[in-house]
């Protein structure tokens, strides 16, 4: 049984990259699975997350700095993507009153 | 060989008479259709007539004059038809003796016929039609004669053979009729088969020698005396040894005479012929009688080459014509029928017809085609007549002293009964007794010598059984009391353009056998000329064959054979002269009764072949059209692709729904196969090669593993890493290598770093160093 020091002396770079995928599958099953655009967008920014930490990760890794640069990127155009995507989560949710992407279909038939 | 112009004319002007009636006949008036008919067919006849007795008789008299050299006959080459290779067929028309005869008959009995058709024909309402097809059977029967080539012959053997379907058929409202159509159809079909192997085995066997004209009957004949090698010795080209040890004569002949068989009605294939009596009465009298049905005979004495050089091929015609005629003629006795009486006889006068081209004695076989076209078409013609005047009926139980009543037709069939009964100094005495006296006098090399007397005791009893059954046919309709006034109350005779055609057949009946009298009566002089003509004259486009019969022994069989003619009428009218006689009832009843049966039913063959033939090939057709198009075509083949193709497609219509979930679905999984497909085999290892001063190791991380990750070697095989051995890239001496190295790599991402930044964890390769250098056995812990 190890101790509470001991567990975060012993977390390593694999501990990081295993959450980083779990957070990534997460974030996959969500967009794959739910109907509702928010939560898809949520998930969106949960994968996005997922990649940032495992860009990170590798970073330390390699004592790369290029990875944190590459981070902050990604961080910057989540944020403009949520800004633009919310934007039109709202607009679709003033004029249909639900945002569910199965009745979302308008260019189906 | 000297070329003749306008030969096409004969042949094409009732072609050309086909196509108008064909094709805008509907549209003219009925006068308008018959005239076309008829001139097409008359001036055919004309240009015929002029083109023997003009072009013909001066090439002969040159030919004649010049020392008879080489073979009399004259050509007209139209266009080349095709050509592949070796093989040319030229579009080419021939005339010689032969066909000059054959022309004369086919375009004269064809003449009369259409005329008489105007009258018989009169409330037809496919009028056109009808002469369409007699014009185009015509033409296509002018084609076969003419043809100067095999191919060109095989177009009108086809094309009458398509006429006689259609005009058989012609009221296929009736489905007995339609089905006799089709009969006459494909039991041809089967002699066509045959004859078209027969051709192709002579191309085969000539195509080396023709010098460009295959199949061309003047090379045939030329060639038929090239001198090949067969074996060790020099034989003709004909004569070579083919199957069964026979000569290849008689493989192409027998093959051919199949052909001929079905076309003329021989046996075993002549079961058509009685059926096809469902076409109009001047069709039968035409085609089923006159001229189509002697095709057959006309091609065997075309090839008169060919059979002369298989005696066995020659056996088999003779035979196989005896038998026909022996068979048909008992077939014909216990027929109720006007027309089917008539079938059987012409069954089996074509019979006699081919024992006189199978002994070899060719002109008088077709010496009886032409008397026999006269006579026989105008038994139909007459039987027509008869009918006509019946209201249609041809049952000879309701007729019976008609000739009250018709008088132009009774004399001109008793004139018929004559020739054909063979009465001396008619027609069809005379033909008759040249192939009873060739079929006694044939002694070929190879034949028993008793053959031909047997063959001329078969068609002798034959010639009796002709003698009788027609004269009970005359006597059943002309004399005697009249037997239908229950169902015809007025019999009729029948308008001019009828009894016009009957007169004159009548008198070609009485008199064409003049011009073929036997050489024991000798005539000298001009007269002379005329009475002996047909032999010589057909002499000159057949194989001469030896044949040698003393003058007593003609007369002999003269006597036999008018005697044997007098003895069937003579029986005839005992029986039947004044209507049945009491005697026929009481004999068919009591101790003929199973041979009545037997004719009645004629011998049960059609019902033996429905059995042996139709019954299975239906059964073949039906389950061919079961397992092959049921199931394998309209089963597996269609519906197999439309089911693939709907299972595809759902998968493919599942798979694109609109949704772009599902589309992420795809996306991922393509992902993570594309992941697992770049990372496989990706683990850490390393290698060793031997270099100049040792072994060289070297370390191969794993992707996701530093480049630069700590690395220590095991190369003494105790399992811990050797001090100082931690660079990636290492050469060691072949001697402090054991068998087994191991590799550790410092592990960063699982494995935790200790204080000291040293990786506590670690990963091991361990591989067997297989040099030949390495000769250390050390395992683990060896040093």
């Amino acid at each position: 049984m190890p101790s509470l020091q001991s567990i975060f002396t012993e977390v390593g770079f694999g501990h990081f990259l295993v959450l980083g995928a779990v957070l990534f599958a997460i974030g996959v099953a969500g967009v794959l699975m739910r109907r509702n655009t928010l939560i898809i967008m949520m998930s969106i920014e949960l994968m996005l997350n997922a990649a940032n930490l495992t860009i990170l990760t590798f970073a330390r890794m390699h004592g790369d700095l290029g990875g944190h640069s590459f981070a902050m990127i990604v961080m910057a155009v989540a944020a403009a993507e949520v800004a633009v995507g919310l934007a039109i989560v709202v607009a679709i949710f003033r004029g249909r009153r639900h945002v569910d992407v199965e009745r979302m279909n308008l260019l189906k038939h | 060989m000297d070329t003749i112009k306008f030969l096409w004319v004969v042949p094409f002007l009732p072609l050309v008479g086909a196509f108008l009636n064909l094709v805008l006949g509907r549209r003219l008036s009925r006068q308008t259709v018959h005239f076309l008919a008829v001139a097409s067919v008359a001036a055919s006849f004309f240009t015929a007539l002029y083109l023997v007795v003009g072009p013909l008789r001066e090439a002969h008299h040159v030919w004649a004059k010049g020392g008879k050299q080489g073979v009399f006959e004259l050509s007209e080459h139209l266009w080349t038809w095709m050509q592949a290779g070796d093989f040319r067929v030229d579009m080419a028309l021939r005339l010689d003796s032969l066909s000059a005869v054959m022309i004369l008959i086919v375009t004269g009995c064809s003449t009369l016929i259409h005329i008489y058709s105007t009258g018989y024909m009169e409330h037809e309402p496919r009028y056109a039609a009808y002469f369409g097809y007699l014009n185009l059977f015509t033409g296509a029967m002018l084609v076969l004669v003419l043809g100067a080539n095999m191919p060109v012959m095989f177009i009108g053997w086809e094309g009458v053979g398509l006429c006689s379907f259609l005009l058989i058929g012609f009221w296929f409202e009736n489905e007995a009729y339609a089905n006799a159509g089709r009969k006459a159809f494909v039991v041809n079909r089967i002699g066509d088969f045959a004859f078209l192997l027969g051709m192709f085995l002579l191309w085969w066997a000539s195509h080396k020698y023709d010098g460009g004209k295959s199949l061309d009957f003047k090379m045939l004949r030329e060639v038929s005396g090239t001198l090949v090698a067969s074996g060790d010795r020099q034989v003709p080209l004909f004569e070579q040894t083919f199957w069964a040890r026979e000569h290849l004569a008689a493989a192409a002949g027998i093959l051919l005479f199949i052909g001929a068989a079905g076309k003329s009605a021989q046996l075993p294939l002549y079961v058509w012929l009685p059926d096809a009596m469902a076409g109009p009465t001047p069709v039968s009298a035409l085609i089923h009688a006159a001229t189509m049905v002697t095709a057959g005979v006309y091609m065997v004495a075309r090839l008169s080459f060919l059979f002369a050089g298989s005696t066995t091929a020659m056996a088999v015609v003779a035979t196989v014509g005896a038998l026909t005629a022996l068979t048909a003629a008992f077939m014909a006795f216990a027929q109720t029928d006007l027309k089917k009486v008539l079938a059987y006889s012409t069954v089996s006068q074509l019979g006699f017809m081919f024992v006189g081209v199978g002994t070899g004695n060719w002109s008088a076989g077709i010496f009886h085609l032409m008397t026999h076209a006269f006579f026989k078409a105008g038994l139909f013609l007459g039987a027509g007549s008869v009918m006509h005047g019946m209201d249609g009926s041809g049952d000879i139980r309701i007729m019976g002293g008609l000739k009250k009543y018709m008088p132009i037709t009774r004399w001109t069939f008793l004139i018929y009964c004559l020739a054909i009964a063979g009465v001396p100094l008619t027609a069809g005495f005379f033909s008759k007794d040249e192939i009873l006296a060739g079929a006694w006098a044939a002694h070929h090399q190879g034949w028993p010598a008793f053959y031909g007397k047997l063959l001329w005791g078969i068609l002798t009893v034959a010639a009796l059984g002709t003698a009788f059954y027609m004269w009970r046919l005359y006597f059943l309709v002309f004399e005697g009391e009249y037997r239908g006034k229950a169902q015809v109350d007025h019999p009729h005779e029948s308008p001019r353009s009828m009894t016009g055609p009957l007169v004159v057949l009548a008198f070609l009946a009485l008199v064409a056998g003049f011009i073929g009298i036997p050489h024991v009566i000798h005539v000298k002089g001009t007269l002379g000329d005329i009475l002996h003509f047909f032999p010589e004259w057909i002499g000159l486009s057949t194989k001469p064959m030896e044949m040698h019969l003393a003058t007593g022994t003609t007369w002999l069989l003269l006597g036999v054979a008018s005697a044997v003619g007098l003895t069937g009428i003579g029986l005839a009218w005992w029986l039947y002269g004044k209507g049945p006689s009491p005697l026929v009832e009481k004999w068919t009843a009591g101790p003929l009764h199973g041979a009545y049966e037997a004719s009645k039913n004629k011998l049960w063959v059609d019902e033996v072949y429905e059995v042996v033939f139709v019954k299975p090939f239906r059964a073949l057709a039906r389950g061919t059209f079961e397992i092959v198009d049921r199931f394998m075509i309209d089963t597996v083949v269609v519906n197999g692709v439309g089911f693939a193709t709907q299972t595809f497609s759902r998968i493919a219509s599942w798979v694109q729904n609109g949704q772009v979930q599902r589309y992420l679905v795809g996306i991922v999984l393509g992902a993570a196969a594309i992941f697992l497909w770049t990372s496989r085999g990706d683990h850490p290892s390393f290698a060793y090669k031997e270099v100049p001063g040792g072994i060289e190791f070297r370390a191969q991380p794993g992707h996701g593993i530093r480049r630069d990750a700590p690395v220590q070697w095991d190369f003494d095989g105790d399992g811990q890493p050797d001090p100082g051995e931690t660079s990636p890239v290492v050469v060691k001496r072949a001697g402090d290598v054991a068998s087994r190295v191991t590799l550790f790599i410092g592990d960063e991402v699982f494995g935790a770093i200790d204080k000291r930044g040293e990786p506590k964890e670690r990963r091991r390769v361990t591989r067997r160093v297989n040099l030949p250098s390495v000769t250390a056995p050390a395992e683990g812990g060896a040093q």
